[in-house]
């Protein structure tokens, strides 16, 4: 009885467990508290996330419109709204596998800005090379994130504040209602076949969602 | 013990002997009456399935087969609905056979209430002429659709399918447009070797143009498929494999991964377009120009790449520079020097 009693109660934490990571998701930010207005959207990102089992995964962060760092990558904004977004970008760069998202694309204007500068196309095969990118396929958004020297003292561990960084601001419109998701097309999972696996297949970390409401 | 027949002639609750010449389908003494002449089953399966037959192919392929995907947007759509359309029109009968036979034996042999229940005699276990028909029947039909099949697959510009690096059937027309389709977790992007080698992530092709598409990955294994153009092609990392379509309408197609690879596979999609030679021209050229800073950064132009394995720490390269150094290969500038970023634009963000 008693051994009954304990596989029971082993396969109801099991289905538990299971049940409650197949059904959570990371916590949405939500900037459409004024509607008809401009939305700020800020995030960065950090070569490591510094916490928990995946302390080595590189993530993206979203600030809340309250000034919290919270580690999600979904956000929810107004239909037909301009989002401006900030990216502090604290993670170093490289080559870029493909240079194609070298460019910037679906911007207003199709340009962003590094640390003030317009730029519409980053070489990244010289210098710092690219970190990571903002990119949301199905709205032909692309904005490639210029790496910070790899010799720097860069911040290891989340969320990150002062250490060196790269800012990098554009803008776009939003469409209609939905749910856009959006990547980094950089292979950055350092230790993943291709670079492709971990944090690069994981919602909350390199891959996220915007949600557009009415 | 007697035993009853099941089989296609006749009644099953009829006593049957070995020998018994009524396997081929003639008139037989009813199995409730026992006095009534049993009609010929056989001819009247035969005919109802004849009659059937010819009404409902040509009722399809008039009136559905043009509706059948992948549609005629190009010679390889064409070629597939056409490809579609004859093996419906030949299944078509098989299906009515079994229909009509599954029908006619409720209709005619289905146990009453007061007689014997139905069981298998000698007959249904061998009727000579029922399985030889069967095996000619079926044998014949399979031969028509492996030859047809093939020589639909070999034809002229073959079937708009993926033929590999080396494509034994090409098009007729020398005036062939090279597009480089390159495949990535999660996206495709198209380069353009004709118009300075600039890639994009818009398709457009010219209509009543041969086009022969070069497929490739930087990562893992994806499929190209561009359902209204009737091609499909896998996308393998260090292949080339090369699919010919010739387009015949003008308008917008799907481009989509058909190998699952990974979280936004299902995200891995994009539109085109057909649009006329001169639009297309205008657009090329266009693009090439806008592209332009970019495009000067891309490694040369080559029919496959090399990912570097590592992930980050690598750019895509031909296959013929190894090992992957920015320094040979772009005469790239080292960390340190002034940012390399490109500034084509006066407004700010």
């Amino acid at each position: 009885m008693a051994i009954t009693l304990v596989l029971l109660a082993a396969v109801a934490g099991g289905v538990s467990f299971a049940l409650s990571n197949l059904t959570s998701q990371p916590n949405t930010v939500d900037y459409t508290s004024s509607p008809g207005q401009a939305v700020d959207v800020t995030m960065q990102t950090v070569g490591s996330y510094g916490h928990g089992i995946h302390a080595t995964w590189v993530s993206y962060m979203t600030r809340s419109p309250d000034g919290q760092w919270l580690h999600t990558t979904t956000w929810q904004v107004p239909a037909h709204t301009k989002v401006n977004v900030t990216i502090y970008q604290y993670d170093s760069g490289s080559a870029l596998r493909n240079q194609q998202i070298g460019t910037v694309q679906g911007t207003l204007g199709g340009i962003a800005t590094l640390n003030g500068k317009v730029f519409s196309v980053v070489n990244a095969n010289a210098g710092n090379g690219v970190g990571h990118t903002f990119s949301m396929p199905s709205l032909g958004i692309n904005v490639p994130l210029y790496g910070n020297n790899a010799n720097a003292d860069l911040c290891s561990a989340a969320p990150c504040t002062t250490s060196p960084h790269n800012i990098v601001k554009f803008s776009f419109m939003s469409p209609g209602p939905g749910t856009y998701p959006w990547q980094c097309f950089v292979p950055c999972a350092l230790g993943f076949l291709y670079g492709n696996g971990g944090p690069m297949q994981t919602v909350g970390w390199m891959d996220g969602f915007m949600k557009v409401v009415a | 013990m007697p035993g009853y027949d099941a089989g296609l002639t006749e009644g099953p609750h009829e006593p049957l002997s070995n020998g018994d010449p009524a396997a081929s389908g003639g008139a037989r003494p009813s199995s409730r009456s026992g006095s009534d002449s049993e009609p010929r089953h056989g001819w009247r399966m035969a005919g109802l399935w004849i009659l059937l037959s010819a009404i409902a192919d040509p009722l399809f392929y008039y009136l559905a087969g043009p509706h059948i995907p992948p549609g005629t947007m190009s010679n390889t759509a064409d070629g597939a609905q056409f490809d579609f359309n004859i093996l419906i029109i030949a299944a078509l009968p098989v299906m009515l056979a079994v229909w009509i036979y599954m029908g006619y034996a409720i209709v005619n042999w289905r146990a009453s209430r007061n007689g014997p229940e139905p069981v298998g005699g000698p007959k249904a276990r061998s009727n000579v002429r029922i399985q030889s028909t069967w095996i000619v029947t079926t044998t014949v039909l399979v031969l028509f659709l492996f030859g047809f099949g093939t020589y639909e697959l070999v034809q002229p510009e073959g079937a708009g399918g993926g033929q590999g690096p080396a494509p034994i059937w090409t098009p007729a027309s020398h005036d062939v447009l090279p597009i480089q389709v390159i495949g990535q977790q999660w996206k495709w992007t198209y380069r353009y070797p004709t118009f300075g080698g600039f890639e994009t992530t818009d398709l457009v092709v010219p209509d009543h143009t041969a086009i022969a598409f070069h497929v490739t990955s930087l990562d893992v294994v994806h499929d190209f498929w561009v359902y209204q153009l009737g091609v499909k092609a896998d996308a393998n990392p260090g292949q080339d494999d090369v699919a010919y379509t010739t387009p015949d309408q003008l308008g917008t197609f799907v481009v989509r991964c058909d190998e699952l690879c990974g979280l936004w596979h299902g995200a891995m999609y994009n539109s085109g377009k057909v649009v006329t030679e001169l639009q297309f021209q205008s657009w090329a050229e266009t693009t090439e120009h806008q592209l332009a800073a970019n495009t000067k950064f891309l490694p040369p132009f080559a029919w496959t790449y090399t990912p570097d394995a590592n992930g980050a720490d690598g750019g895509y390269y031909p296959d013929n520079v190894d090992p992957y150094s920015p320094v040979l290969t772009y005469g790239a500038k080292q960390p340190g020097e002034p940012l390399p970023v490109e500034t084509t634009g006066k407004g700010r963000t």
